[in-house]
């Protein structure tokens, strides 16, 4: 955790994710059904961060929250220095093409492209013309030098997890949201991606948000928030304890 | 926005590389959509085209096709004035006697009604008789010898040098005439040409009272000769003397617009079939776009917009609408050769094609317009779709905008109406046609919705497995349900329609069994012959039908003003032909089958003691603007009766039957200069042929009409006619097919799922092919059943309005195309699911996924 000795106006500034009483509920027929209530946290640039808890506690639906992909019914986000609110879909993913980075559970490479268009879509997002050289780097740096020109079709799953790291590592995000990502491998395979995970953040000192059940995983990350029933149970600094 | 974000981004070029990047990878399920459009542009193209190519080939032609310059002709011999006008300009280059009488063949016996062309002088000027032997053309006048219609000299077996008898005259046959300038092939095959010199057809004796005759001159004019000008100055001139200007100009024009409404009919079947392709693009879309909205979801995670996530997909449809457009095009271009050879018997010339932009650039836009018009609402899904669908997957398709699609809607309709009306050039038939083919797909629509409503609420849960598995199919997700009725719907109520139309028209035609019902006419029986025919016909056996006097006049005056003056009135909205038009009119104190009285009374019997009371048909009454009570003054041959309004009657002119537009009543004409029409029954063809081979012996001047030969002309003709209408009605069943296979392919991944699941169930391959041969034969006998009976109801209206006949459907659609269609939409169905039978399981879905 950094020293907290500039005030308050200063250790805000640090802090690249705030979620301040948050509230989400979803209308089942005639039913509302709150899935995320009072939700408060804060993340601090360059931290590795875990949300975990059961099936249904509402990680899922807090990690598109904080990406800006769902909009929540009362509180507010401020992700790396932007307010979410008032802002309209296509400024949402302005900001989540040059600071936000995605690893999904099932992967969701786009199935038309190559491993290298995968990689390349983020970066040319943003108007590069040719992306390919640095993405030809990212995918020799997860291992697949000689897999660029395949199809999701053509990959392992394990393989095409690594196409989403270094997708997901391509545009340089300030934050990384991870939903599950060793979620649809093997035990073997999704270690060597956590591994890769990790290596890669750490190289390119990205703030990293995984929401996961595994809490072995969790525990690899320097803060846990624990979710239950759409609740905070705790948060607790694994660095301290 | 707070925060330092740079506001760069992809740019036009990389929304192409991306639509060119996936659009590689889904390739042949787009060019599947295309292929549902390649028909119909194709079909609306060669149309399109071909009639270019016509118009240009008629006005480059236009004087070969008179033969002239310019004619003048009339229907009565020509008085002084017209005879001065004719001098004034130059005198006539050449002369045309033009009537229909019988022609006696000695070498066999036979004979047949044909068209008399007796000239004189060069004609034609432009173009050519065409003869064999080909000098017969030249010669023919000198030689005193007779040009005869080429089926004429097959269908009796003659030969150059056997002889033709018109009239009193028996003529050499001096070559075979393979057209004329003014013959076309239709007119021909109703009465064939036999040319004559001009200087032997007195003789003939053919030229007296009642016969129907046209005089034509035909006039070369200098170089440098402002046709038109001279047209405005001369013809109004002619009018008051019954007599006509025509240039070639003119007559090409009228002929072109015929021509071109023909086009317009032709254009709008080779729309349904575009429309029918549109449809299939609309539901293919649907289904390849909710395919991709996890990846656009994903796309918008990684920060995509939505107006780029949009557009890349709506590049790929506009290009593969252009490409769709490109090669019905390229394919309309080449069709088009084909036409000249379908349409042979109502050109009445060899049309030489040539290439014209215009047609390309509309292939082009049409195609990208209806691919993208039709393919927009579910693009808009795309715009719509949150990013979320890429974390969870939500049942829900994503909310669009309702504004939005009634936008697309009211797009396509608008689109519809302006293209019809480009196509029609009126907006009445045009909003019309898009109504029409609105309220048919919208019924067949509403079945298909009915339908799956129907089989859900009432499912026959006691059926066995394959039975109810099929069944479901028809509404598991993503389903072609409502797709597939409508392409099979469509097609089934195009083909129905138009043999129920040809039904209708050949009832109407088709002569009534009763004794009463004559079939055989004969036509401009001099009184002096009256009496020596109708022996004869008694003489025969055969019963004596009509005999029903015949008095020609024109119109002397109407409600007190002078014809003449009507001419010269520019601002009167009476029909012109009313004030030139020479009647033929009968006498008699009853009214006829053919004939409903609608306003007045019939008078039986009346004197020459003040104004006659006549009767007029419905449109002669209209179109002369006149109501019961009104006055006219007949011209009966240079005596003047004046008459009055007493009886409008309703006249099916239909019926193979003589009607007249005007009756007077018994005691007025009855002495009046007349000739006479002769009706008989003749058992059989024997009976007829040897009867009109006496009448033609006995009474050369009368023609006669065998009505059986002529409906077998009609039969003939309508069958041309339905052949021309079939082809492009082809086009619509065609495009149903490819978009009954786009169809059947798209869903095909589902059914893959469900036959690997049932096959890992134990499902035999026999149980599979049941279950896909089932849910085919569903949609084919309900689309096709729909189809059918839609067509039994828009035909029953057709023969209500339109031809005012009575309609007895024919089986044959319920026989042939019910079924036929059925079993093609079951073999296309079967067919294209074929590797998912034969393939194991896993192999299947490897290949597919």
């Amino acid at each position: 955790m950094p020293i907290e000795v500039y005030g308050e106006e200063t250790r805000f500034m640090t802090k690249i994710l705030n979620v301040h009483q948050l509230k989400k509920t979803y209308s089942s027929g005639t039913k509302n059904l709150t899935v995320l209530d009072d939700i408060t946290f804060s993340i601090t640039k360059g931290d590795t961060f875990s949300i975990v808890g059961p099936s249904g506690s509402g990680k899922t639906t807090l990690l598109g929250l904080c990406a800006g992909l769902d909009r929540p019914d009362e509180g507010a986000i401020e992700l790396c220095g932007t307010s979410l609110k008032g802002l309209n879909e296509d400024q949402l993913a302005l900001l989540r093409n040059q600071k936000v980075g995605f690893i999904f559970q099932d992967f969701q490479l786009l199935p038309t492209l190559t491993a290298l268009e995968n990689v390349s879509v983020p970066l040319e997002l943003q108007g590069a013309t040719d992306a390919s050289e640095s993405s030809r780097q990212l995918l020799e740096k997860v291992g697949l030098a000689d897999r660029v020109h395949h199809y999701p079709s053509q990959l392992s799953g394990g393989e095409q997890q690594r196409v989403a790291l270094a997708r997901a590592f391509s545009n340089n995000p300030s934050i990384l949201f991870a939903d599950e990502p060793t979620g649809n491998l093997d035990e073997e395979t999704g270690e060597k991606v956590v591994e890769l995970l990790f290596d890669l953040n750490k190289a390119a000192g990205t703030t990293l948000v995984i929401v996961t059940h595994d809490l072995d995983l969790a525990k690899r990350t320097q803060h846990i928030l624990r979710l239950k029933g759409g609740k905070i149970l705790n948060e607790k600094s694994t660095v301290l304890s | 926005m707070k925060g330092q974000l740079n506001k760069t981004e992809a740019g036009s070029a990389w929304l192409f590389k991306m639509a060119w990047r996936d659009g590689k990878a889904s390739g042949k399920r787009l060019l599947l959509f295309i292929a549902s459009i390649v028909l119909g542009i194709a079909a609306v193209v060669s149309i399109q085209s071909f009639s270019r190519s016509l118009e240009d080939n008629i006005a480059l032609q236009s004087k070969e096709l008179m033969g002239a310059d310019f004619r003048i002709d009339s229907n009565q011999k020509p008085n002084e004035r017209v005879l001065t006008i004719i001098d004034s300009l130059g005198g006539a280059d050449g002369e045309e006697i033009g009537f229909a009488s019988m022609a006696a063949f000695p070498k066999n016996g036979a004979s047949k009604l044909v068209r008399v062309r007796a000239i004189k002088g060069g004609f034609p000027f432009y173009g050519k008789l065409e003869t064999t032997p080909e000098s017969a053309g030249q010669h023919y006048q000198k030689n005193k010898g007779a040009l005869v219609d080429a089926t004429v000299m097959l269908q009796f077996g003659l030969h150059p040098g056997d002889s033709v008898k018109v009239g009193e005259t028996t003529f050499p046959i001096e070559g075979i005439l393979q057209s004329a300038p003014g013959s076309t092939a239709i007119s021909t095959s109703v009465a064939p040409t036999v040319i004559l010199p001009h200087d032997m057809i007195n003789g003939t004796g053919l030229l007296q009272l009642g016969s129907r005759i046209r005089y034509n001159y035909y006039f070369v004019a200098d170089s440098g000769t402002d046709l038109k000008k001279l047209n405005d100055e001369v013809d109004p001139l002619l009018d008051l003397e019954n007599a006509d200007m025509d240039t070639h100009a003119a007559t090409s024009e009228r002929m072109g617009r015929r021509f071109n409404n023909v086009g317009k009919f032709l254009n709008l079947i080779a729309f349904i079939a575009l429309l029918l392709g549109c449809v299939g693009i609309a539901s293919s879309v649907h289904i390849y776009i909710k395919e991709k909205l996890r990846a656009v979801a994903v796309l918008k995670c990684l920060g995509a917009s939505r107006r780029q996530s949009f557009l890349i997909y709506l590049i790929q449809i506009a290009g593969m609408g252009l490409l769709g457009g490109l090669i019905g095009t390229v394919l309309g271009l080449l069709l088009q050769q084909s036409f000249p050879l379908i349409l042979q018997d109502f050109l009445p010339f060899e049309v030489a094609l040539s290439f014209s932009f215009q047609p390309v650039i509309m292939g082009l836009l049409l195609g990208v317009c209806m691919s993208v018009l039709f393919a927009l609402s579910p693009l808009l899904s795309t715009w719509f779709v949150s990013p979320l669908q890429a974390l969870r997957v939500q049942e829900e398709t994503p909310t669009k905008s309702q504004r939005a699609r009634m936008l697309v809607m009211v797009g396509i309709l608008v689109f519809m109406c302006c293209f019809s009306f480009w196509l029609l050039g009126n907006l009445q038939y045009a909003l019309g046609f898009v109504l029409a083919i609105a309220v048919t797909f919208s019924i067949l629509a509403a079945v298909a919705l009915l339908f799956m409503r129907m089989v859900k609420k009432f499912f026959p849960a006691s059926w066995g497995f394959t039975a109810r598995q099929s069944l479901l199919n028809l509404f598991r997700p993503n389903n072609q349900t409502m797709v597939l009725l409508i392409a099979i719907g469509v097609g089934s109520f195009l083909i129905s329609t138009l043999y129920f139309t040809k039904d209708i028209l050949l009832q109407k035609a088709s002569l009534d069994g009763s004794d009463k019902s004559p079939n055989i006419i004969m036509l401009d029986v001099q009184t002096n012959q009256k009496e020596a025919l109708v022996e004869d016909i008694l003489a025969k056996g055969l019963p004596l039908i009509d005999n029903i006097p015949i008095i020609t006049m024109r119109m002397h005056s109407i409600k007190g003003r002078l014809v003449n003056d009507i001419r010269t009135d520019t601002v009167s909205r009476m029909n012109r032909w009313i004030l030139n038009h020479e009647f033929r009119t009968t006498y008699r104190d009853s009214l006829v089958a053919s004939e409903t009285l609608t306003e007045g009374e019939f008078t039986t019997n009346s004197t020459l003691n003040g104004p006659v009371p006549i009767s007029l048909s419905d449109n002669v009454a209209r179109d002369a603007r006149v109501v019961l009570g009104d006055t006219l003054v007949f011209n009966v041959q240079g005596v003047l009766m004046e008459t009055i309004v007493g009886s409008i009657r309703a006249v099916d002119w239909g019926r193979m039957q003589l009607n007249f537009s005007i009756v007077f009543p018994k005691g007025v004409l009855d002495n009046a200069p007349q000739f006479h029409v002769v009706s008989t029954k003749a058992p059989s063809e024997s009976v007829s042929a040897s009867l009109q081979k006496q009448v033609v012996r006995k009474f050369p001047n009368v023609s006669v009409l065998d009505l059986r030969q002529i409906l077998t002309l009609v039969e003939g003709i309508l069958d041309k006619i339905s052949w021309v209408v079939n082809f492009m009605a082809f086009f619509s069943i065609l495009t149903g097919v490819i978009v009954l296979i786009g169809s059947v392919r798209t869903s095909k991944y589902q059914r893959i799922r469900e036959s690997v699941l049932l096959r890992t169930l134990g499902a035999k391959s026999a149980q599979i092919l049941k279950i896909t041969a089932l849910e085919y034969f569903y949609l084919g006998f309900l689309g096709s059943g729909i189809g059918v009976l839609l067509s039994l109801i828009s035909s029953q209206l057709l023969a209500v309005f339109v031809f005012k006949s009575s309609f007895i459907p024919s089986l044959i659609p319920f026989m042939i195309i019910l079924p036929g269609i059925t079993l093609l939409v079951m073999l296309i169905g079967l067919f294209n699911s074929r590797n998912v039978l034969n393939s194991p399981p896993l192999e299947v879905l490897r290949k597919e996924v």
